[in-house]
């Protein structure tokens, strides 16, 4: 008897709130369902929507987080092999000095990428060096190729360098990275690639925040020569003796090949673990920010709550003081 | 407030790393004139990337030639998945080069060679460590460095005569069924792998 009356205050209150022109059936949307139930005293405002968003927010803190945890497994994993890597390419460089500013015909440039996304900014950067290093070596007698390993890359450079790209290679981590793997794909890049410098493009691997842009020049026997005589930093390799193998030539040609496959392999290692410390940082950060967001949408979901409760509050009340007096 | 304090301050010391993720200008070493050159080139033509590092801005400079021959002969010995020695100072390693034994003394000309599956001597004091060496480079500077960058070194004492043969038979055998040139390159990299180590047991 009482719900009746306030069922028929409720509508008499609610009268003047009424639009002018009829509600459309046709339109559903939630607002306009709020308004009718309001009209008819139920309790109102729906925290559905909320309490969804809340519910998926939630989800994907859960993964990001998992995902951090997993990177960073895999981050100590390969960190210590990287570090035992090192020292590979130190006596090379101490040998035949580091000489990015060489002149040459033919030049290709490797740019080492991952295959798998959600790792933060360092693919981008690889690749803008890359386009940076092929603007600086472009010109009227000089050509520069890519070959590009990890799918991130590839996917970029394709979009505008799709003519200079001479090989890909794929799915390089699908087994943990060893030497005899490097070996056999540095071969491969070889026997390919007709070359007078090798400018690998990498990021080293410096901190777990830190990840610094490093390309290595390996040179192709001829050029070596051919700087050699010419002075400057490789001058002095002529008064290294050469023994073992039938001619200087051939010597210098399996060591020009060795230091390549030391060199990738080490750079490899190296953009493993940036990527793995990249990911691990953006994923710390999204779970950080998926925590904001479900900070942000709890407060909205207990004002809507609490608003809900008082204007049922008020309906009894003012239901209660119209039937009193 | 205190719990949120942690996390604030990681936010702040990971922001600051990268925005200076530069070690201090006395940590590196002076950039030599070749990568001089190339920054300035990259400059003039890139200007809003940085350049690229290069590897000489990660590595110590080697120390220059010295006018008297020094007492000890310093040793690197690098695999790819490991450093055995480095920097060790030793009397007089002999290497396993492709022509043969070739003993390496402090003030030994400055030499490139290939070596070829072998033993390495490292000869200290009285000590000799040996390890088997499966192949690679050494060069030898004219400051008495040694870099001997191998694939694959184990000390002597790790090697199972029974397996030896059993491989070199095994070698062996192949080399006899080969009958493509790659199979009988192969069989006969095989062999001379086992056979070194044959001796290196033996000798």
């Amino acid at each position: 008897m009482a719900m009746a009356a306030l069922r028929r205050d409720g509508r008499r209150i609610a009268a003047p709130l009424i639009t002018p022109h009829p509600i459309n059936p046709l339109r559903s949307s939630l607002a306009s369902s709020d308004r009718e139930h309001t009209l008819l005293g139920v309790r109102s405002i729906s925290t559905q929507v909320v309490r969804n968003r809340m519910k998926s927010v939630r989800n994907i803190q859960k993964i990001t987080k998992a995902m951090k945890m997993v990177a960073a497994s895999k981050l100590r994993a390969i960190q210590t092999k990287a570090e035992n890597s090192c020292g590979l390419w130190q006596p090379f460089t101490a040998l035949l000095g580091d000489t990015p500013s060489v002149d040459v015909k033919k030049n290709v440039i490797v740019t080492i990428s991952s295959d798998k996304g959600l790792c933060g900014g360092i693919n981008s950067t690889s690749v803008k060096i890359s386009r940076g290093l092929h603007k600086l070596n472009a010109g009227p007698e000089k050509e520069c190729k890519y070959v590009i390993l990890g799918e991130k890359a590839k996917a970029q450079l394709v979009r505008d360098s799709k003519k200079d790209i001479e090989l890909a290679f794929t799915e390089l981590q699908k087994n943990p990275l060893n030497y005899t793997q490097v070996a056999v794909l540095a071969d491969d890049i070889l026997k390919n690639v007709e070359y007078d410098a090798l400018r690998i493009v990498f990021n080293k691997f410096q901190s777990v925040v830190a990840f610094v842009p490093t390309t290595s020049t390996v040179l192709s026997p001829e050029v070596v020569e051919r700087e050699a005589e010419a002075g400057g930093k490789l001058g002095e390799l002529d008064s290294y003796e050469i023994e073992g193998g039938e001619t200087k030539s051939e010597v210098l040609q399996n060591l020009t090949e060795f230091q390549f496959s030391c060199v990738m392999f080490n750079a490899m290692l190296e953009n493993a673990c940036s990527e793995q410390g990249a990911r691990m940082s953006a994923m710390d950060s999204s779970s950080r920010n998926a925590g904001d967001m479900l900070d942000r949408l709890t407060l909205t979901y207990n004002r809507t709550r609490q608003a809900s409760i008082t204007t049922e509050l008020i309906e009894i009340i003012s239901g209660a003081s119209a039937l009193e007096g | 407030m205190l719990r949120q304090a942690p996390r604030f301050l990681l936010r702040r010391a990971s922001a600051a790393a990268m925005r200076w993720s530069r070690p201090f200008s006395t940590d590196l070493p002076a950039e030599t004139a070749g990568d001089s050159k190339f920054v300035d080139a990259w400059k003039k033509l890139i200007p809003n990337i940085d350049p690229p590092k290069t590897p000489s801005a990660y590595m110590a400079p080697r120390p220059p030639t010295p006018s008297t021959i020094p007492s000890k002969l310093t040793v690197n010995l690098v695999l790819p998945y490991d450093s055995v020695l480095s920097a060790k100072e030793v009397d007089m390693v002999i290497v396993p080069a492709a022509t043969g034994q070739m003993g390496v003394l402090p003030g030994h000309v400055a030499t490139i060679t290939e070596l070829k599956p072998g033993i390495l001597s490292v000869h200290e004091g009285n000590d000799i460590t040996k390890y088997f060496l499966s192949g690679g480079f050494a060069f030898v500077h004219a400051n008495s460095i040694a870099d001997i960058i191998a694939i694959e070194a184990t000390p002597v004492d790790r090697i199972d005569q029974n397996l030896v043969q059993k491989g070199l038979a095994e070698f062996q055998q192949k080399l006899h069924s080969a009958s493509t040139d790659v199979e009988k390159a192969e069989a006969q990299i095989g062999i001379d792998v086992y056979s070194a180590l044959n001796a290196a047991l033996t000798g």
